[in-house]
C-alpha cells in the first residue's frame, strides 16, 4: 500500500511540477499584459519537438538548453507581430487571437512532425531507476523535479532581485505608473512574454522525456494550469506555485483511491475555492477586477 | 443612396430601413430550403446555421450587450444537447419535453455558476468560465456508461410532435424539421428583442457602456450581470437542445472550449454590437468550416488564421463595419 501511495505522490509531484512551470508562464503573461495565452500549450509542444529535432545534433543536454530559448524567440516574434497590437483592446480580442494562434501552431506541429506520437530519447544515465525496490523513481524523474525547482527558484530570485524583475512586479500592480517613470513598457512586455514562453518550452522538453511527443500534448496541461492560477489567486505567482502543486497532488492521491475521479477532483477544488475564497488562496482582492 | 437624403429624412428612413432589413432576413431564412440547393448547399447546413446562430446570439446578450466576456458557453450548449439527448434516450420519447429538460439543465447550471463568478471581471471572469466549462467536458468524456464517453451519446432520435392526427413529422422530412427549427429560432429571437428593449435590456447596455456610472446610479450591477449571464445561458442551452435534435447525437465536443471560441468568433465576425451580427457570423463560420474541412485536412490552421485576421484587421465585424459606413 505505502508503495502505491508513494508512487502516486511522486507522480503527483511530477505532474504538479509541470502544472507549475506552465502556469507560472501563463501567470506572468496574464499579470503584466492581461492576456490569457491559449497558445501556451502549443509553445510547450513546440519546445518538446524542437528538442526532439535538435538532440541528434546537439545531444540531449544541448537541446535541453537551446530549445526553450528558441521557443522564447518564437514568443518574441509572436508578441511583436500580433499580441502587442491588441493590448489596449477589449480582452475578448486577445483571447480570440491566442486561441486562433493555438490552432495554427498545433496544425504546424502536426504538419512538420506528423500526427502520431514520437518518443523522446533520454541519456542512459537518466533512464535508470534509482533502486530496484523504488523501480518507479527513475533518475529522470528526480532530474526533472530538480530542474523545475531550480527554474522556479531562479525565476523568483530574478523577479525579486533584478531590476527588470522589479519592473515586472511593479507593472503587475500598476503599469501606467511604471510607464510614467520612464520604463519602456513595450519592451518589458515583450521580454515578459518571452520568459513565459521559455518556461513553456522548458516544460515541453521535460514533458517529452516523460510522456513522449504529440501535437496536442499541451492541451491536457492547459486547463489544469488555468485552474492552478485561479486556485492560487490571480496576480500572485507564489499562489500559482501552490495551486499547481496542490491540484497535481490532489489528482494523484485521488488516483490511488478512485482513479476515474482524478480529473473531477481538480474541478471540485476549483469550485470550492470559487465558493469559499473567490480571490484564490493567495490572491489579493481587487486584482483583475 | 446619397448621404444628404439620409440626413434630411433620417427618422422616417431609419424605420423603413429597419423594416426592410427585418423582412429581408426573414425572407432569406424562410426561403432557405428553396434557394440553398441552387447554390450548392443543403438544408441541414441551414439548420446548423440557425442552431449556432441562436447560440451565438444568446452569448451575445452577455458579450455584446452587457460587455461581459464568457469563453465557456459551449458548456451550456453541450449541457442542453446532453439534457435533450439523455431525456429522449432514458426518460420519455417526446421532443418538447426533451427540449425543456435540456434548456433547464443548461440554463440552471449557468445560473448557479454565474452566482459564483459574477463579481469577477474581464479576463479573470473569462478564465473561470473556461475552466468551469471544461468540467462538463470531462464529465461527459469519462462517464462512459451514461453519456457514451468520447464516442458521444447515440441511440436517440427526435420524435414527431403533437398528437395524432395532428402530428408534425420532423423526423424524416428535412424541410419540415428546418421550419420547426426556424419557428423555435423566431420565438427565441423575438424574446431576445423584447428583453433588449425592456428597461432591463437598457440597463445591460448601461453596464456595458460604463459600469461604474451604472453603479452610482443605484443599479445593482452584479445582480444584472448575473441575470444577463443566466438568460444568455438559457438561450444557448436551447440552441444546444436543437443541436442534439438536428444530429440525433450529442458528443463531448459540443462541450469543449473550442466551441466556446467558435461562438465568440461568430459574434465578433458578424459584429457583436449588433443584434443580427452573430447570426451572420454563424452563417459565415458554418459555411467556411463546411467548405474548408471538405477541402483540406489542415482546416485547423485555416480556422485559426481566420481568428487571427478577424482580430487584427476586422475587429468590428461585418455588420459593425456596415453600420459605420452607412451612419
Amino acid at each position: 500500500m505505502w508503495q502505491v501511495v508513494l508512487f502516486n505522490v511522486t507522480n503527483g509531484l511530477i505532474i504538479g511540477a509541470f502544472y507549475v512551470l506552465m502556469a507560472l508562464g501563463l501567470s506572468l503573461i496574464l499579470n503584466l499584459s492581461n492576456v490569457i495565452n491559449f497558445a501556451h500549450g502549443n509553445f510547450l509542444a513546440l519546445g518538446g519537438y524542437l528538442a526532439f529535432t535538435l538532440s541528434p545534433a546537439l545531444g540531449y543536454w544541448g537541446a535541453l538548453l537551446v530549445s526553450p530559448l528558441l521557443t522564447a524567440l518564437l514568443g518574441v516574434a509572436v508578441e511583436r507581430l500580433m499580441i502587442r497590437r491588441i493590448y489596449n483592446r477589449d480582452p475578448v480580442y486577445s483571447l480570440l487571437l491566442t486561441f486562433g494562434l493555438a490552432f495554427v501552431l498545433q496544425d504546424v506541429a502536426r504538419y512538420i512532425w506528423g500526427p502520431n506520437g514520437l518518443p523522446m530519447g533520454l541519456p542512459d544515465a537518466l533512464a535508470q531507476p534509482i533502486t530496484e525496490s523504488l523501480f518507479f523513481i527513475t533518475w529522470y524523474r528526480i532530474f526533472m523535479v530538480t530542474v523545475v525547482i531550480v527554474t522556479v527558484v531562479g525565476l523568483f530570485a530574478f523577479l525579486r532581485y533584478s531590476r527588470i524583475g522589479l519592473r515586472i512586479r511593479a507593472g503587475t500592480l500598476d503599469l501606467e505608473t511604471v510607464a510614467t517613470l520612464g520604463v519602456n513598457v513595450r519592451n518589458l512586455r515583450t521580454f515578459n512574454f518571452a520568459v513565459g514562453c521559455l518556461l513553456a518550452g522548458l516544460s515541453g522538453v521535460l514533458a517529452a522525456g516523460q510522456i513522449g511527443l504529440n501535437p496536442n500534448m499541451g492541451d491536457d496541461l492547459l486547463m489544469p494550469s488555468f485552474i492552478a492560477i485561479i486556485v492560487g489567486g490571480v496576480g500572485s505567482l507564489i499562489g500559482t506555485l501552490c495551486g499547481g502543486l496542490l491540484i497535481g497532488l490532489a489528482a494523484a492521491l485521488t488516483t490511488v483511491f478512485y482513479p476515474s475521479a482524478s480529473e473531477a477532483v481538480i474541478y471540485a477544488i476549483l469550485m470550492a475555492v470559487l465558493l469559499l475564497r473567490p480571490r484564490g488562496l493567495l490572491g489579493e482582492e481587487g486584482m483583475m477586477s | 443612396m446619397s448621404t444628404t437624403a439620409v440626413a434630411v429624412e433620417k427618422p422616417q428612413l431609419r424605420i423603413n430601413r429597419r423594416l426592410v432589413t427585418l423582412v429581408a432576413i426573414w425572407m432569406v431564412l424562410l426561403a432557405a430550403p428553396f434557394w440553398l440547393p441552387l447554390v450548392g448547399g443543403y438544408t441541414a447546413l441551414a439548420g446548423r446555421v440557425l442552431v449556432f446562430g441562436l447560440a451565438a446570439m444568446g452569448l451575445n446578450l452577455l458579450l455584446g450587450f452587457t460587455g461581459v466576456l464568457s469563453f465557456g458557453h459551449a458548456a451550456y450548449f453541450g449541457l442542453g444537447a446532453y439534457g435533450a439527448g439523455l431525456t429522449l434516450r432514458y426518460l420519455v420519447h417526446s421532443t418538447p419535453l426533451a427540449m425543456i429538460a435540456g434548456t433547464l439543465l443548461g440554463g440552471l447550471a449557468g445560473t448557479l455558476f454565474g452566482m459564483l463568478i459574477v463579481r469577477r471581471r474581464g479576463v479573470y471572469f473569462a478564465m473561470c468560465t473556461i475552466a468551469f466549462g471544461q468540467l462538463w467536458y470531462y464529465l461527459a468524456y469519462s462517464w462512459n456508461d451514461f453519456t457514451g464517453g468520447f464516442d458521444g451519446l447515440r441511440d436517440f432520435h427526435r420524435e414527431p410532435i403533437g398528437f395524432a392526427p395532428f402530428t408534425l413529422d420532423i423526423m424524416g422530412n428535412a424541410t419540415s424539421f428546418y421550419y420547426f427549427l426556424l419557428a423555435i429560432f423566431a420565438a427565441a429571437v423575438t424574446l431576445m428583442g423584447l428583453i433588449l428593449r425592456s428597461p432591463f435590456g437598457r440597463t445591460m447596455l448601461a453596464i456595458r457602456e460604463n459600469e461604474r456610472r451604472a453603479l452610482f446610479l443605484g443599479i445593482p450591477v452584479a445582480r444584472h450581470i448575473w441575470m444577463s449571464f443566466s438568460i444568455s445561458c438559457f438561450f444557448t442551452a436551447l440552441a444546444g437542445t436543437l443541436y442534439a435534435l438536428l444530429n440525433n447525437f450529442a458528443d463531448p465536443l459540443a462541450l469543449h472550449y473550442s466551441l466556446s471560441g467558435y461562438f465568440v468568433i461568430m459574434c465578433v465576425m458578424g459584429g457583436m454590437r449588433t443584434f443580427w451580427g452573430p447570426l451572420l457570423g454563424a452563417a459565415v463560420f458554418v459555411v467556411l468550416q463546411d467548405y474548408i474541412s471538405s477541402m483540406t485536412v489542415n482546416w485547423m490552421s485555416f480556422i485559426g488564421t481566420i481568428f487571427i485576421l478577424v482580430v487584427l484587421f476586422f475587429p468590428r465585424g461585418l455588420l459593425g463595419v456596415l453600420r459605420r459606413v452607412s451612419a
